[in-house]
C-alpha cells in the first residue's frame, strides 16, 4: 500500500505524470526508481533538424534580419509609409501561442515566421519528444525548474525567441546533474541571457569603447544574477555591489561578426565573446572582496564566489523545496538541502537525492497545484494525445504560462495561489474537455483513471465518473479531479 | 443563482489580465455620485522622466542626452505647461489634460527605497511599507473598509468571485473579488461545471471556491464579444483589457472598482522606441475607458502607477536603470485635472537621490488616500491603519477630485 502511494507521488510530484502502465512499472520500488533517474542521469536531449546550436541559430537570425531589412527598404521605396510616428504598432513576437502570422502580409510572411518556426520546433521536440520518453521524468521536471529559475522571455525579441530552446539545451541540461557553478557560468555567458538582460550592450564607462562613445553601463543582468540567480533578494548585497558586478561583466557580449580591434572578429559569430575594448578597466570590489582586472576571468571569479555564497545555498534550497514539496517548506528541510549544497560545493545531484530522501517530500497530502505547464504535460502523457506545437503553445498561453515567456526575469510563480484561480480553472475545463473528446479508445474510463491516478484516486471521483452522462464527461471529470490537478 | 449557466467564450487568447471587486452601488459621504475607481499597475518601473519630461529643468538635457525631449525639434514632446512635456505617443491623455480631466503627479514614489522590481511591486500593490506582505492588496482592503449605505442591497450575492490567472496582488484578498480575462477555447460540456461543483464540494475546498467564482464570472463576462489580440505587455492587449473592464464597470449593477496590470516597462535599453509603444498602449487604454464608460466617465478616476522610477542619467544603452521617483497618471471625469502636481525636487547632482535617481517628494499613498477619501468616502483612519498600514502620518492629498 505504501508502495502504491509512493509510486503515484513519484509520478505526479516529481515526475511528468503517469501513463497507462507507469504505476506498475515502478510499483515494486518507486523511491528507488526515482533515485535511479538521478544517479543514471536519465535525461534525453531534444533533437530535430531545426534544433541547431545557438551559434548557428544566431547566424541564421542575423541573415534573416538583414534580408528583412532589405525587403523593407525595397517596399518603402515603392509605398508611402502608413504609420505615423508614435502610433503603437502590433509587434509580431508578442503574439505567442499558435496564432498563424502568415496571413498578415503574404510578401514577408515566410521570412517573418522564421524565429517562430524554430521556437515551435523546440516546443515540439519536448512536448512530443523528451517529455514522452521517461517512465517518471524527474530530470525533465528539473530541466523545467532550472529553465524557470534562470528565466529568459521570448517576448524580448527575435534574438531570445530563436535561442530560448538552445539556451535550455546548452546551458541548463548539460549541467542538470553537475555543479551549480557550471550551470551558472553557462547561463550567464549564453547569448540568450546576455540578450535578454541587456548585458551584450553594456559598456564600461572608462573602457576604450566607453570613452569613445556615449554608450555605457547597463546593470540589468548584474542585478538579476544576485537577486534571482544566486544570493536572493535578501542575500546581503547592496546597490554598490550591483554596480560593481555590472562593471566586472562589461565586455561579456555576443559576437555579431563585426571587426574587432585588430581587424578580425573576437570569436565565431553568434557566440559569447569577451570584448576587452568594452570591459571596464581596474579592480572591482564585490561583497567586500576585491577582484583584480584580469579580463574575462574577473567575471568568472566573481560568479564562482557567488555560486558558493551561503545565501545562494539557502536561496536554491528554498526554491527547490518550494517547487517540489510545499509553498512554505519546513525550515528543517530547507536547511538540510542548503547544508548538502554547501557541503558538496553545489553538487546538484546530491541536493536532489537529499530532497527525495526526506520524509517530508513524501507527504501523502497533495498540497501543491500542478502549474499549467505540469498540467498540460500530465494531460498529454495520460491521454497519449500529440497536438501540434502551436496548439500546445496556445493552450499554455491561455492558461497563463506561455512557454519561455514569463512576465519578468523572476520566471513564473511557484505558489499555489498563482495557479488556483477561477480563470485558470475555467481554461483547464476547456482544455480537459478537448483532450477528453479527442482521447481514443473504448476502455472503461474508471479503469483508465485508476491506471493514471492509482491509489490517489478518491472514492468521490470514482463515483462522479460512474454517474457521468457519457465517456467524454467521465474522462473530463478525471482530468479535472483534485488528485489530477494537485501533486 | 444557478451554477449551471454556461460560460460563453470567444476565440483568442491572453493570460488572465485583470480583476475587480464586485461592488453594488454604495451610498457614501460624497453625495449622490456613483463613483468608479480603476487602478492600473505598470509593472517594470516606468521612467517618469521620459513619460513626462521636465523640459524646463536646466539639468534635464545634460542627463538625458540623446533621449531628451524638447518642445521643438525632432524629439518633440506635447506641451503640458512651460516646464513639463508629455510623451508624444499620448495624444488622448493630452486631450483630456486640456479638458481638465487628466493630471500628472510627478516625483512620486511608494514607501519602497530599494531597487528590486519584485519587492517594489509587492510594496506598491500590498500597500505595506516593506516587502514580504503578499496575502492581500491595498485595493482589496480598501473595499473591506469602505462605508456601506442603505443602497448596498445585494451583499449576500457578492461573495468571493473570480481572480484571473495572474490577478494583480493589489486587488487580491478577503473582500469579494470578481475576475475576467479574455478566454480562448470552447466550453464543450455545459453540464460539467455542476458535476465538478459536486465533486469539489466533497473533496477540495480551494477548487470548490475557484470554480464557483469562475462560473459566476463567466456569466458576467458573457456579454462581451471581443477577440483577444495581445497580452498585458502589448498595446492591443491593453486596449482590449480596458474595453472589457470598462463595459463591466459601466453596468448599473456591475463592479465599481477595477485593477489591471500592464507589463513591460523595464526599459534598460532602447527606451524611446519601447516606451513609444507602451505609453501608446496606455493612452489607447485610457481612451477606451473614456469611450466605454459612457455617462459614468464623469464619476470615474483612472490611476496608473508603477513600482519605482529610473535613473536620471541615461545609461550606456539608451535606456535607464532602476531608480526612485516617477510619475502617476490620473484621468477621468472626476479628476480635477489640467495640472502637473509636484513639489519638484530638481535634477542637479546634489538634488538627485544617491546622486542617481529623481528624488521622491510626493508619497504615492498620499495621492491614493486623497482620491479614495474624496471620491469614495474612505476614512483616513482606516486608510492609515488597514489599507496602508503604518501610514498614519501620511496625510491624504486633498482637492484631486472635482
Amino acid at each position: 500500500m505504501t508502495n502504491d502511494l509512493d509510486a503515484a507521488l513519484a509520478l505526479s510530484r516529481f515526475g511528468l505524470g503517469a501513463r497507462d502502465g507507469s504505476l506498475a512499472a515502478i510499483g515494486s520500488d518507486p523511491r528507488g526508481a526515482l533515485r535511479q533517474e538521478v544517479t543514471r542521469r536519465a535525461l534525453a536531449m531534444p533533437a530535430g533538424p531545426e534544433l541547431k546550436s545557438s551559434r548557428e541559430l544566431m547566424v541564421d537570425l542575423y541573415e534573416f534580419l538583414k534580408e528583412r531589412k532589405l525587403e523593407r527598404e525595397r517596399k518603402n521605396e515603392k509605398a508611402t509609409p502608413q504609420n505615423a510616428a508614435g502610433r503603437p504598432m502590433p509587434r509580431r513576437e508578442m503574439m505567442t501561442g499558435g496564432q498563424n502570422t502568415a496571413a498578415v502580409n503574404p510578401g514577408v510572411a515566410k521570412m517573418d515566421n522564421r524565429p517562430q518556426l524554430v521556437f515551435l520546433a523546440e516546443v515540439d521536440a519536448r512536448f512530443n519528444g523528451t517529455m514522452r520518453e521517461p517512465t517518471i521524468g524527474f530530470p525533465e521536471r528539473l530541466a523545467m525548474f532550472w529553465a524557470n529559475h534562470f528565466a529568459v522571455a521570448v517576448s524580448k525579441g527575435p534574438g531570445v525567441r530563436v535561442t530560448a530552446g538552445a539556451f535550455e539545451r546548452e546551458a541548463i541540461r548539460p549541467h542538470l546533474f553537475g555543479h551549480f557553478e557550471d550551470m551558472l557560468l553557462a547561463v550567464e555567458t549564453h547569448p540568450a541571457m546576455l540578450a535578454f538582460l541587456d548585458n551584450a550592450q553594456s559598456i564600461g564607462p572608462d573602457s576604450r569603447a566607453g570613452t569613445r562613445s556615449k554608450r555605457g553601463l547597463n546593470e540589468n543582468l548584474a542585478r538579476e544574477i544576485m537577486e534571482l540567480h544566486t544570493l536572493g533578494v535578501d542575500g546581503g548585497y547592496s546597490q554598490r555591489d550591483v554596480t560593481s558586478l555590472a562593471r566586472i561583466i562589461t565586455g561579456w557580449s555576443i559576437e555579431r561578426g563585426q571587426k574587432g580591434p585588430h581587424g578580425v572578429p573576437l570569436g565565431q559569430p553568434g557566440t559569447f565573446v569577451f570584448n576587452p575594448n568594452a570591459h571596464e578597466p581596474g579592480a572591482q570590489s564585490l561583497l567586500g572582496v576585491s577582484y583584480p582586472d584580469n579580463g574575462v576571468q574577473q567575471g568568472r571569479a566573481a560568479l564562482r564566489a557567488l555560486a558558493y555564497h551561503p545565501s545562494t545555498a539557502k536561496h536554491i534550497a528554498l526554491k527547490v523545496a518550494r517547487h517540489f514539496v510545499a509553498d512554505s517548506p519546513s525550515p528543517a528541510l530547507v536547511a538540510r538541502l542548503a547544508d548538502t549544497f554547501t557541503r558538496t560545493r553545489g553538487d546538484l545531484s546530491a541536493v536532489y537525492l537529499a530532497l527525495i530522501g526526506s520524509d517530508e517530500a513524501w507527504n501523502p497530502e497533495l498540497v501543491k497545484m500542478r502549474s499549467p505547464l505540469e498540467y498540460v504535460v500530465a494531460l498529454l502523457r495520460a491521454s497519449g494525445e500529440k497536438p501540434k506545437p502551436q496548439q500546445i503553445a496556445g493552450t499554455l498561453h491561455a492558461l497563463g504560462q506561455p512557454i519561455w515567456n514569463p512576465p519578468g526575469p523572476n520566471g513564473f510563480s511557484d505558489k499555489v495561489d498563482a495557479w488556483a484561480s477561477s480563470e485558470g480553472l475555467a481554461t483547464r475545463i476547456d482544455v480537459a474537455n478537448l483532450i477528453a473528446a479527442a482521447t481514443p479508445g473504448s476502455d472503461d474510463p474508471r479503469r483508465f483513471a485508476r491506471g493514471i491516478l492509482g491509489s490517489l484516486m478518491s472514492p468521490q471521483t470514482d463515483q462522479a465518473m460512474a454517474r457521468a452522462a457519457n465517456r467524454k464527461q467521465a474522462l473530463s471529470l478525471a482530468y479535472l479531479s483534485p488528485e489530477f490537478q494537485r501533486r | 443563482m444557478s451554477i449551471l449557466t454556461p460560460r460563453r467564450t470567444v476565440l483568442g487568447a491572453t493570460g488572465a489580465l485583470f480583476s475587480w471587486a464586485f461592488m453594488p452601488r454604495f451610498a457614501h459621504a460624497v453625495g449622490a455620485r456613483d463613483p468608479r475607481l480603476v487602478v492600473i499597475i505598470l509593472r517594470g518601473a516606468l521612467d517618469g522622466l521620459t513619460a513626462v519630461p521636465p523640459i524646463g529643468d536646466p539639468s534635464y538635457k545634460g542627463l538625458r542626452e540623446q533621449i531628451a525631449f524638447d518642445f521643438e525639434g525632432s524629439n518633440k514632446a506635447l506641451r503640458l505647461d512651460n516646464f513639463f512635456g508629455l510623451h508624444p505617443s499620448m495624444p488622448n491623455f493630452a486631450r483630456l489634460y486640456g479638458a481638465k480631466q487628466a493630471a500628472i503627479v510627478h516625483a512620486s514614489a511608494t514607501a519602497y527605497r530599494d531597487r528590486s522590481h519584485f519587492d517594489g511591486q509587492d510594496v506598491l500593490e500590498s500597500g505595506f511599507p516593506k516587502p514580504g506582505h503578499t496575502e492581500s492588496g491595498w485595493l482589496n482592503r480598501l473595499l473591506a473598509g469602505l462605508p456601506r449605505g442603505e443602497r448596498v442591497t445585494r451583499t449576500a450575492e457578492t461573495r468571493a468571485l473570480a481572480i484571473g490567472a495572474n490577478a494583480p496582488l493589489v486587488i487580491r484578498g478577503p473582500a469579494p473579488v470578481l475576475g475576467w480575462a479574455p478566454p480562448m477555447l470552447k466550453q464543450a460540456d455545459p453540464e460539467l461545471p455542476q458535476r465538478l461543483a459536486d465533486l469539489y464540494a466533497h473533496t477540495d475546498p480551494l477548487l470548490s471556491r475557484v470554480l464557483a467564482e469562475g462560473i459566476q464570472t463567466g456569466k458576467i463576462a458573457s456579454g462581451l464579444d471581443m477577440k483577444a489580440r495581445g497580452g498585458p505587455g502589448d498595446p492591443n492587449g491593453m486596449e482590449q483589457m480596458a474595453t472589457g473592464a470598462a463595459r463591466l464597470l459601466a453596468q448599473p449593477e456591475g463592479p465599481r472598482i477595477a485593477a489591471l496590470a500592464f507589463d513591460g516597462w523595464d526599459t534598460h535599453a532602447q527606451e524611446l522606441p519601447r516606451l513609444s509603444r507602451l505609453l501608446g498602449g496606455l493612452d489607447v487604454a485610457i481612451a477606451a475607458f473614456e469611450k466605454e464608460m459612457g455617462p459614468a466617465w464623469k464619476d470615474t478616476v483612472v490611476v496608473a502607477m508603477t513600482e519605482f522610477g529610473r535613473t536620471a542619467h541615461v545609461n550606456g544603452t539608451q535606456g535607464t536603470d532602476h531608480g526612485t521617483g516617477t510619475v502617476m497618471f490620473l484621468a477621468g471625469g472626476a479628476v480635477r485635472g489640467g495640472r502637473v502636481i509636484t513639489n519638484w525636487p530638481g535634477l542637479r547632482p546634489n538634488q538627485l537621490r544617491d546622486g542617481r535617481d529623481l528624488a521622491a517628494t510626493t508619497d504615492a499613498r498620499a495621492v491614493v488616500k486623497g482620491i479614495t477619501v474624496d471620491l469614495l468616502g474612505a476614512s483616513p483612519a482606516v486608510l492609515g491603519r488597514d489599507v496602508f498600514p503604518g501610514s498614519e502620518t501620511v496625510s491624504p492629498v486633498r482637492g484631486l477630485i472635482v
